[in-house]
């Protein structure tokens, strides 16, 4: 008799607990990166505070609905008791308290960890010097992968980012069609890329290793594929990879940049020896492609979202209103949920077909029975 | 209609009342549309708001002060004055139960709407002519939208008026007609106080500025 | 015929917009068309349509409006849940090399189309559904203030349930997310009739909204009963107040937001385009200024919903009445102060995202004010678990939980990391199912024997009840660690195959509730069956307290014979205490509202426009709005819009109830 009550507690700790280990040896709250353990920090304290609150409320709602079932008579029942002002005081001011001190750490934290605001440290108890500068990483948000070009060192990557450990990187944003967010959970929070703006964030990975970052934003067919490695490595072995780097053949060129910038999925990571210093700009004032000019605004006067950029005129390729366009020009929206016809995808970038295409690749038990087909 | 009995009242308390509760049909029509013209509120200053944001994104485009014609709007202002006024001697009328009189300050007020219309529509030609249609940057976007949104409302307010002409010469002016007449009223009067805010916060800050 | 005449004619609609060679989209269509064939001929065989067209269809009865929303909420449930089911499967197998069973195509609609359909065609035509049933009953209406209108704005929101039906089996729906955000919703990017699909159902919907809202803030202030103060209005009739005064000052927004995009759309304007002076970030902060004021739309006649449940199962006052009124209102108010809490990472400063970090944890201290109270209303109780009871427990505690990572969200610094995560899908969820949908099905469970004259089945609702609950917690617990793990939502396909076991268990987690939906449907079945079983002879099954309990079930058309006077907050309550009976005689005719065929023909072209401005088809479009325009000016003209129910067909229904109340003891 007595045995299911204690152990039916116990059963459920038995199911939690693997649930909170799994939930503890997380990227988000086990990082790399100081920022994002900041951040994480700032998770356990929150959950903390208002713990105090949610267990007592859980308890208190357990006990009372079995305390006070109908079944038991001998509980008090006082009916007519709706009212006590010392009740409703500690009721509206338990939570109160709670909200006060989670709201200080709010205001303090959202300004200490601001993603405009340039590194102070590296880790605890780790200042940065003032003779180091943060790594500069100018950041594009293609259809559907990552473009990241290193003004410094002169080099771009697609769906590939090397930093050095311990040091500040510096990401400089913006998109060339939708939005996204670059998401590098190792080493610090989201922030999003806005076509004709630029945003920024700061982090940094304190560990060698590799680490996932992906959009965080749907922005279309190809997001789900819209994954990147991010390596942190030692300051010697960052030097030599953009050495290699720098030997790959091609320049990253207006010409290249819009050729890259056409649609693809699951894109493999490659490189550019060379980039053009203007390119980034230009991509923020969106005024890369032929027959676009780049506007009073453009050319690196925008900084950060605060001063949207793309007060420009229209491009002339860009789609006309439906009412205003000729009966021969309203198109037709088939229906495409199945593969039609060829779906070129990954292997042919710039295909229109990316947008609609599929990758359809049956379980095992039916591709064998396709394949006998 | 306090129902509650004073405590230490002798009669017992009614719990149901025993005739007919009087609730003549509409009572809360005007009620009902005031909020409907709050939620239009609404809408015209997500509308403001809109035009706050894009007045200088021009996208190398002309601006305010380059399209604006002052003389013009400031007719059409007087217009949609006047329309309301107007309006305002067919609610005496209808108050003082003379039909005619208020058809006829009915029909003056729709000329004098149509005449807005008019040369809002003449002016909206001659932007787009000039290619300062609405396509060409969102600020016009925005300013076509405001104007136009009100523009939209003045035209139903004058089918709905038309309608009304024919509901009053038809049955007269009876309870269901004089409620819709209030209605309209309001719905003009509010057509009117926002055009006063596109007047002053378009035109004359946009050409001003 | 040449393409240019085609064109003319069918805009862009051709014959591959019909999903001819699509297996799963082809087999449902069938499916729907077989069952859809059997419903329309069982209804002729048994000559139901003049009764459905007479006494439902045209009806301006808010009691029949109100059934019609729930009807309408549960069976668009079916298809949210389906697109749920999908999802969960298709996350459940896409890791490596398999690609699952749902390309990005069709994925992507799945879930833009689960969202808007669980939002907008359950969540709302539920609460709405529900607050058109009770409160006028609540408040001893005879029916709400604009009768006609009720009926209108329960067909537009059909209207729209219908349109984005259509886009299953013709063309597609948007793949763009719930919100269909800028600039990917814009004609370079979604050239598609998807987004237009999603801007007519919703606008078209909106309308209905709208209108309902306007209608029920003039019923509650207009039509209350004699000696009902507004401190006398019942809790739930006070949520549904608060709940409507946002729906006024927010689906404007929402109107003027869509009319933006669908100009954008069809004119070639620049408001949400990348170039041209457009700015997406108007977008993402106009809707969310509509989008957060809707959460509380959804979750406060839940709220107003457990606050009758707890207060009557207990046979208890409600504790704190006034603070609860109070909570409410401070909610309605903050609802508006909130939003950019949505988009934190959008790049604000630091000062401008802690204040509406801050903001949004102000929200829960009336929140938590409103838990503490229907835990001290439970206090000294003696508590029923009736179903209604047990949905309002399990609503406590998983409520609570969502609250806390609701919170957590507002963090601006940890939202970044958790923004846009699973950890906020299962946030949402953990609220919006643990709040709204445990609300809603306490409110079913609640007032179903109101509405039908049978209370419900209590042993397939208890399993129903148990199924969700548990499969609930089995479905998105997951996904809060999967958020941390790093997942973002609305992945089609993963390449780290480590992640698999914790969607295995969501998948299994939904088949859990489809079990629980399962139940659900065998509790509606079982207890129609058993339903002289389960009989209501009372019409006051549940010993409740306030006035819809007064008349009896299903009430009357009129309601209520003589108007009920109010004294108390729980005036049911005080009559019976003070042993009040109804009078026996004495009866008089009735004035009510015709019924009348405008709304559903009105609401029918409606459906007719939105769906040839989507194709493209002008001059439908405009043929359309003028016969929308036509039909509302003679719609006008019809003046004899009320009668009198005679006194002879009220003492018959009297009398009735007289026995039946003699012969239940009472």
């Amino acid at each position: 008799m007595l045995r299911t009550p204690i152990r039916a507690p116990l059963k459920v700790v038995a199911a939690v607990l693997p649930l909170l280990m799994g939930a503890c040896s997380t990227v988000v709250m086990d990082p790399a990166g100081d920022v994002a353990r900041q951040q994480a920090r700032l998770i356990w304290w929150s959950t903390g505070l208002m713990l105090l609150i949610i267990v007592p409320v859980i308890i208190l709602t357990l006990l009372f609905a079995w305390k006070y079932r109908a079944g038991n008579k001998d509980a008090a029942y006082e009916p007519d008791w709706d009212h006590s002002t010392g009740l409703e005081l500690v009721i509206w001011a338990a939570p109160l308290m709670i909200i006060i001190a989670l709201g200080a750490l709010t205001w303090v934290s959202t300004h200490l960890l601001d993603p405009y605001r340039p590194l102070s440290r590296v880790a605890l108890g780790k200042p940065v010097e003032p003779a180091t500068r943060a790594l500069e990483v100018q950041v594009v948000s293609l259809d559907w992968k990552w473009l990241f070009i290193y003004p410094e060192q002169g080099i771009a990557t697609v769906n590939e980012l090397v930093v050095p450990v311990d040091r500040p990187v510096k990401f400089r944003m913006t998109s060339s069609s939708v939005m996204n967010t670059l998401w590098i959970p190792s080493m610090a929070g989201m922030i999003y890329t806005m076509p004709g703006m630029e945003t920024a964030l700061h982090g940094v990975l304190n560990k060698a290793g590799k680490f996932e970052g992906r959009s965080g934003n749907y922005s279309g067919a190809g997001f789900s594929g819209m994954t990147f490695w991010t390596y942190a490595v030692p300051d010697a072995r960052f030097e030599q990879w953009v050495a290699g780097v720098r030997r790959r053949p091609g320049t990253l060129d207006i010409a290249t940049y819009n050729r890259i910038a056409a649609p693809s999925e699951n894109v493999k990571p490659y490189g550019f020896g060379r980039v053009d210093p203007r390119l980034f700009a230009r991509i923020v004032a969106m005024c890369t492609r032929p027959g676009t000019q780049c506007g009073e605004h453009g050319m690196g006067q925008s900084h950060g979202v605060r001063a949207p950029a793309n007060d420009r005129p229209q491009r002339p390729d860009e789609a006309k209103g439906a009412l205003t366009r000729d009966p021969s020009e309203l198109g037709t929206s088939p229906h495409l949920n199945a593969p039609r016809g060829k779906a070129p995808g990954a292997n042919d970038p710039g295909t229109d077909a990316n947008r609609n295409m599929t990758m359809l690749v049956p379980p095992a038990p039916f591709a064998a029975a396709a394949a006998q087909g | 209609m306090d129902a509650t009995t004073p405590p230490g009242a002798e009669e017992k308390p009614v719990f149901y009342e025993l005739e007919e509760h009087p609730h003549p049909p509409g009572a809360s029509t005007l009620f009902g549309f005031w909020l409907y013209l709050m939620s239009d509120c609404l809408i015209f200053a997500m509308l403001f708001a809109a035009y706050a944001v894009y007045g200088n994104s021009t996208a190398g485009g002309p601006g305010a002060a380059e399209l604006f014609e002052l003389p013009l709007v400031a007719t059409n202002t007087a217009m949609l004055l006047l329309s309301s006024i107007t309006y305002g001697f067919a609610m005496i009328a209808t108050d003082e139960k003379r039909q005619g009189a208020t058809i006829g300050w009915l029909g003056v007020t729709a000329l004098f709407g149509a005449a807005f219309l008019a040369i809002e529509l003449y002016e909206f030609s001659h932007l787009i002519h000039e290619g300062a249609g609405p396509q060409r940057s969102a600020f016009l976007s925005s300013f076509f939208l405001l104007v136009g949104t009100h523009g939209l409302h003045v035209t139903f307010g004058l089918i709905w008026l038309a309608v009304l002409v024919v509901q009053v010469l038809r049955r007269g002016l009876e309870p269901a007609n004089v409620r819709r007449l209030q209605c309209l009223s309001l719905f003009w009067h509010f057509l009117d106080v926002i055009w006063i805010g596109v007047f002053t916060f378009v035109y004359l800050m946009g050409v001003l500025k | 015929m040449s393409d240019t005449l085609l064109k003319t004619i069918f805009g862009r609609l051709t014959l591959d917009s019909f999903p001819i060679h699509e297996p799963i989209v082809l087999a449902t269509f069938v499916v729907v068309a077989l069952l859809g064939g059997a419903l329309v001929a069982a209804l002729t065989y048994y000559r139901v349509w003049t009764y459905l067209w007479h006494e439902w269809f045209t009806s301006v009865d808010h009691k029949r409006i109100g059934i019609m929303y729930m009807v309408l909420g549960l069976v668009m449930f079916l298809r949210g849940f389906a697109d749920a089911i999908m999802m969960r499967g298709q996350q459940a197998m896409a890791f490596g090399q398999n690609e699952g069973y749902l390309n990005a195509h069709h994925y992507d609609q799945v879930f833009t189309a689960h969202g808007v359909i669980m939002i907008f065609f359950v969540a709302m035509p539920l609460v709405t559904g529900l607050m058109n049933y009770v409160v006028p009953l609540q408040i001893g209406a005879r029916d709400v203030s604009f009768p006609f209108l009720n009926n209108f704005s329960f067909w537009m929101t059909a209207s729209g349930a219908v349109i984005t039906m259509a886009s299953l089996f013709v063309g597609e729906f948007a793949r763009t997310g719930w919100l269909a955000m800028a600039p990917l919703s814009g004609l370079d990017y979604s050239p598609d009739v998807g987004v237009d699909y999603y801007i007519w159902a919703l606008q078209i919907a909106g309308v209905g909204t709208l209108l309902s809202g306007v209608n029920l803030i003039a019923t509650i202030v207009k039509m209350r009963a004699p000696g009902m103060t507004m401190f006398k209005i019942p809790i739930f009739t006070w949520s549904a107040l608060v709940t409507n005064v946002l729906i006024v000052a927010a689906f404007p927004v929402l109107t003027a937001v869509l009319a933006m995009l669908s100009l954008d759309r069809y004119v070639g304007t620049n408001f949400f385009t990348n170039t041209g002076g457009g700015n997406p970030m108007m977008y993402v902060n106009m809707i969310w200024i509509w989008g957060h004021p809707e959460v509380y739309i959804l979750i406060l006649p839940a709220f107003g919903v457990f606050s009758e449940v707890v207060s009557t199962f207990s046979g208890k006052r409600l504790f704190g009445y006034t603070s609860m009124v109070y909570a409410l209102i401070v909610i309605c108010i903050l609802a508006y102060l909130v939003w950019l809490h949505h988009f934190f990472t959008m790049g604000s400063g630091a000062t401008v995202n802690s204040f509406f970090g801050i903001t949004t944890m102000i929200i829960s201290i009336p929140t938590g004010a409103k838990i503490f109270n229907w835990l001290f209303t439970m206090y000294r109780g003696r508590i029923r678990f009736e179903l209604p009871m047990m949905w309002a427990v399990a609503f406590m505690v998983t409520f609570t939980i969502g609250g806390m990572t609701g919170v957590l969200l507002a963090v601006p610094p940890a939202d970044f990391q958790l923004h846009n995560s699973l950890f906020l899908v299962a946030h949402f969820h953990n609220v919006i199912i643990g709040g709204v949908l445990f609300g809603m099905f306490a409110g079913l469970n609640y007032w179903f024997p109101k509405a039908f004259g049978f209370k419900l089945d209590h042993k397939w609702g208890a399993r129903s009840f148990w199924l969700w609950v548990v499969g609930f917690y089995v479905a998105f617990m997951p996904l809060y660690v999967l958020g941390l793990m790093g997942v973002t939502r609305r992945l089609r396909h993963f390449d780290d195959t480590t992640l698999q076991p914790w969607f295995i268990v969501a998948g299994v987690g939904a088949l859990l509730i489809a079990g629980g939906i399962a139940c659900m449907m065998m509790q509606f079945f079982v207890s129609w069956r058993n339903r002289e079983v389960l009989r209501d002879h009372t019409g006051d099954p549940w010993d409740g307290r306030t006035l819809e309990w007064a008349t009896s079930s299903p009430p009357p058309a009129y309601n209520f014979a003589f108007t009920p006077v109010i004294r108390d907050l729980d005036a049911w309550y005080d009559m019976k205490s003070q042993k009040v009976e109804q009078p026996t005689e004495g009866y008089y005719a009735i004035h009510m509202p015709c019924n009348t065929w405008a709304g559903i023909v009105l609401a029918g072209i409606a459906t007719v426009f939105g769906l040839a401005m989507i194709w493209y088809i002008w001059w439908l479009a405009a043929l359309s709005l003028v016969a929308l325009i036509a039909t509302a000016i003679v719609h006008t003209f019809n003046y004899d819009r009320d009668f009198h129910i005679p006194v002879e067909d009220i003492r018959r229904g009297e009398d009735a109830r007289t026995e039946s109340l003699a012969r239940a003891g009472v």
